[in-house]
């Protein structure tokens, strides 16, 4: 399945992934003042720029072929697509226990207190081509393919 | 601590009906500008540091940022401009220097734009270069005075020769004015559009030896990273002796930029600062240079085209006919409008002449003794455009430079904080956060594309002008014509005034 990947020797820190994953998960999916200025509580970016001096990559779901998030769910709301391979949260049966959070190996689950307490988590933006933070990375640094852009011994994402 | 007379230089204005805090600008600006205000929770902007370099404002996602010039104004004075004013309260604070990046920006008049290109009407067809085919390939180097052919084979042993898919190429700029990223996307970029790049006074960096195809590879007056493997790399040799931004002056690379990339590349200590002397202190005359000329080609087993690059300066003629005996293959000139990563501003704006000008004298001067034919011609330090290279290459020019469109091709905005090492484009700094901000696969696409938009557009101009070949617009003066020149100056570019 294609993943997004990150290339950390482009990542500038600007966090405009972060930005935009707000963007594609508010109500104005192509309006980004309305959907800040609008919306005042908004849930977290599903993408996270980590960072430490010239170092720094953005983080998000590995959509893992063998998820732990989706094994440690105790209610079945953390689930893997099994057509489209990617790992959602369906937020009605989600009682935010954020078991999946300590199994994440990643980290790349984020709590979300904004209304409900849920885990949340990047979807690919649904149904998009290519999800909103690799369109609207300045700096190519965030790429959507079926394979990763280095040579890697993990497979599907774990 | 005694007052300050600064003022800011640019006003920040930021539109709060668009601005979402999102922060971009505060992460985005190395010189420290935009700043979130914890208390008041929300994003403050510190004129006084700002060097309108538009990085924030390019990066803005709700596009909420404007920089302009700051309003202040001092009373009309017909003489004290507002810049002679601040130039004397910042020396008489600082005692020092003043310094500037990139090429002169005086209002002096550019000469491109009071040449005017032909084109064929009835009597001679233009041609379309959709349609027909058009060549602009290019041979620099040395050409016989004649030549001999043997049962219709070219008997006569030609020099070295570049070859270049398009009449231009990137202008030296060392590694450590500019960043590696910068560099590997200038290489990237004349490999696949069929050109060179130019090394500068910095070396090869070791992960762009593969690219010695498309390299000029430099030697100045610090002969910084110079050994045998670096001119074996190199295609041409170039001996830097003046740039146009800084004619009579040297280098000086401070150590905060000598990483160790930049340490092993040039081959001196860490830290250390790179200082390249004004002159050579092996060259005090045309024959001290032709040793060094014949030393560089003895070394490359006479393979490799040697340019001399010079600043353009009053007697340029002259000196141009000088390095042509010295046995230069290629001269390059810069003119005054040439840029550079840090100069004396009192230098970069009075020292020099028009490349134009230079350009017609030293054709001249080489076809009147008859030595044209030696050398091959390069100018650099103002082009801007493909109209601008095909005027070049009707006044006599083979190829031309770009040093600063090549930049801004990769980004830069002409700030001319280059010297400052905190360029927010990734291009002239080695601070490894602002590096990663120049992708070369990014930057090699830009300025790959500028030179292939060029080239369509030279290709139009020639077929207007019923030319399908380069080789015959080259020289060929009667394609120009003069507007707002004086008899003089006519004179000197060798042109006829437009009418005539």
């Amino acid at each position: 399945m294609k993943r997004v990947y990150a290339k950390e020797e482009y990542c500038i820190g600007c966090r405009l992934c972060e930005i935009y994953c707000i963007l594609s998960h508010s109500e104005y999916k192509n309006d980004l003042i309305k959907a800040f200025k609008k919306s005042l509580q908004r849930p977290p970016a599903r993408i996270q720029v980590e960072e430490e001096g010239a170092l720094s990559f953005a983080l998000q779901c590995r959509h893992c072929d063998e998820a732990y998030c989706v094994k440690s769910c105790i209610t079945g709301a953390m689930q893997k697509d099994p057509e489209t391979g990617v790992v959602f949260n369906e937020k009605e049966r989600c009682v935010g226990c954020w078991t999946c959070i300590a199994a994440c190996p990643y980290g790349a689950i984020i709590k979300d207190e904004t209304s409900k307490k849920i885990a949340s988590k990047c979807d690919l933006c649904g149904q998009n081509e290519t999800p909103y933070c690799v369109q609207n990375c300045p700096n190519g640094a965030l790429i959507f393919s079926e394979e990763p852009p280095y040579k890697t011994s993990v497979k599907g994402g774990e | 601590m005694a007052l300050s007379y600064a003022v800011p230089n640019f006003l920040i204005e930021r539109d709060e009906s668009r601005c979402i805090d999102c922060q971009v600008c505060v992460r985005q600006c190395a010189n420290e500008v935009h700043k979130f205000d914890e208390d008041d929770e929300k994003i403050v902007s510190d004129t006084m540091k700002c060097v309108n370099c538009h990085r924030c404002v390019v990066l803005c996602p709700t596009k909420a940022l404007t920089v302009r010039e700051f309003p202040l104004e001092f009373k009309k004075n017909g003489h004290w401009k507002s810049d002679d004013i601040k130039s004397i309260y910042i020396q008489a604070e600082t005692g020092g220097v003043l310094l500037a990046g990139m090429g002169n920006d005086k209002p002096y008049p550019i000469y491109w734009d009071k040449m005017l290109i032909n084109a064929s009407q009835v009597t001679n067809p233009s041609i379309d270069p959709l349609r027909e085919p058009m060549e602009i390939k290019t041979f620099l180097g040395r050409k016989p005075a004649s030549l001999e052919i043997e049962n219709g084979k070219l008997k006569t042993k030609l020099p070295p020769q570049l070859e270049l898919e398009v009449p231009v190429m990137f202008s030296a700029m060392s590694f450590g004015s500019i960043s590696l990223n910068a560099h590997k996307s200038l290489a990237r970029a004349a490999r696949e559009v069929g050109t060179f790049f130019n090394t500068g006074e910095g070396g090869l960096h070791r992960d762009l030896a593969d690219f010695g195809d498309n390299c000029i590879v430099q030697v100045a007056s610090g002969r910084f990273g110079v050994h045998q493997e670096y001119l074996d790399a190199g295609s041409a040799i170039e001996i830097k002796i003046g740039q146009g931004a800084k004619p009579g002056i040297g280098g000086h690379l401070p150590g905060e930029k000598v990483g160790s990339e930049v340490s092993q590349t040039r081959m001196i200590p860490e830290g250390s600062d790179a200082i390249s002397p004004a002159p050579h202190h092996d060259i005090y005359s045309i024959e001290d240079l032709r040793q060094l000329i014949y030393s560089l080609k003895e070394a490359t087993n006479y393979k490799k085209p040697v340019f001399v690059k010079i600043a353009a300066v009053h007697n340029v003629a002259a000196i141009a006919s000088g390095i042509a005996r010295a046995g230069a293959d290629v001269i390059a000139i810069d003119g005054f409008r040439g840029g550079t990563g840090a100069a004396p501003l009192r230098t970069r704006d009075s020292v020099g002449i028009p490349i134009e000008f230079a350009l017609a004298a030293v054709d001249t001067r080489l076809r009147q003794e008859g030595i044209r034919n030696q050398v091959s011609l390069v100018i650099g330090g103002s082009i801007r455009n493909s109209s601008d290279i095909v005027k070049a290459v009707a006044l006599g020019a083979d190829a031309v430079y770009i040093g600063t469109a090549a930049l801004m091709a990769l980004g830069c905005h002409l700030c001319q904080k280059c010297y400052t090492g905190k360029c927010n484009w990734g291009i002239a700094t080695q601070d490894p956060r602002l590096v990663k901000r120049l992708n070369p696969e990014i930057g090699a696409r830009r300025a790959a594309n500028l030179l292939k938009a060029w080239k369509h557009e030279i290709k139009e101009l020639l077929g207007g002008m019923g030319i399908n070949a380069l080789e015959s617009l080259r020289g060929n003066r009667l394609m120009l014509r003069g507007i707002d020149l004086t008899e003089k100056e006519l004179e000197i570019l060798g042109i006829k005034a437009a009418g005539e």
